[in-house]
């Protein structure tokens, strides 16, 4: 790999870590269901951007790509399962505070 | 290679990002989720994958960000004393994440990392509609597996709602 390509990716690389950073804490100190479902998709947003940045760099967009829509698809249909899953437990609780829910059964 | 709109990019990312986080109310974290998305997009564009970078624009931008916004709004309403006391509880753990990334971009910078890859795809692999449609075909079965698997999981929680 040339020098000026390892800065490329390392560059992209730093970026990616502090979204991902970001999203962990998100959904590391958050009690409320939604923020915590955005810190989520903020982690589906840095892995997207590593799996891009690593089919450009070594030349396999298309594969990347195919992944990428990939992972966009399965990251849409979790996002919506768990936000009708959050809304439920808004229907039984009436809050999305995580601390409040103790009468999960099971 | 790098150039300065890679790096205009990649600081509104993360800034996009924290911003996310550190935002106390729900609707403008969603907000700002979405403009994430559409810099995300953006970048995409730049690393020569336009297919994905549309995907990421109208699915994550578009459709996840209106997902978020009708939860919010279909969930409650924050008033003036719950937006104190969350901005209370949030200035004990959040203040704590600027500081995170600059000591984790600065111990980043720092590392000298080698990476041995492999060499250049033949032409016919970097075309996306080969690789969905001929190479990687199972993927697609996958897909439509993982979304008739969500639509039946919607369909479930919706009907246990009408059901009560």
């Amino acid at each position: 790999m040339s020098s000026e390509l390892a800065q490329f990716f390392w560059v992209f690389s730093i970026a990616i870590a502090l979204v991902m950073i970001a999203g962990f804490y998100c959904l590391l100190l958050t009690y409320n269901l939604i923020r915590a479902l955005i810190g989520l998709e903020l982690l589906t947003k840095g892995m997207t951007l590593f799996i891009i940045l690593a089919g450009y760099v070594t030349g396999h967009t298309g594969l990347a790509q195919a992944m990428a829509i990939t992972l966009i698809v399965i990251e849409v249909v979790l996002m919506v399962v768990a936000v009708g899953v959050v809304l439920g437990i808004f229907r039984h609780n009436r809050s999305i505070d995580a601390r409040l829910i103790r009468n999960i059964k099971g | 290679m790098i150039t300065t709109t890679h790096w205009v990019l990649l600081g509104a990312l993360v800034a996009g990002a924290v911003w996310t986080v550190l935002t106390a109310r729900l609707l403008r974290s969603a907000v700002g989720l979405a403009i994430t998305s559409a810099i995300l997009a953006i970048l995409m564009f730049q690393l020569a994958s336009p297919l994905a970078a549309v995907f990421e624009l109208s699915v994550c931008a578009g459709l996840i960000s209106a997902i978020f916004v009708s939860t919010i709004s279909m969930t409650h309403r924050v008033t003036a004393e719950d937006l104190a006391i969350r901005l209370k509880e949030r200035l004990h753990w959040f203040w704590l994440l600027p500081l995170i990334l600059l000591a984790a971009g600065a111990a980043l910078i720092s590392v000298h990392f080698v990476l041995d890859i492999r060499p250049p795809a033949p032409p016919a692999e970097n075309d996306v509609r080969i690789v969905l449609w001929k190479i990687r075909h199972l993927d697609l079965l996958g897909q439509i597996a993982i979304l008739l698997a969500g639509a039946f999981g919607v369909v479930a929680l919706f009907k246990e709602w009408k059901d009560e």
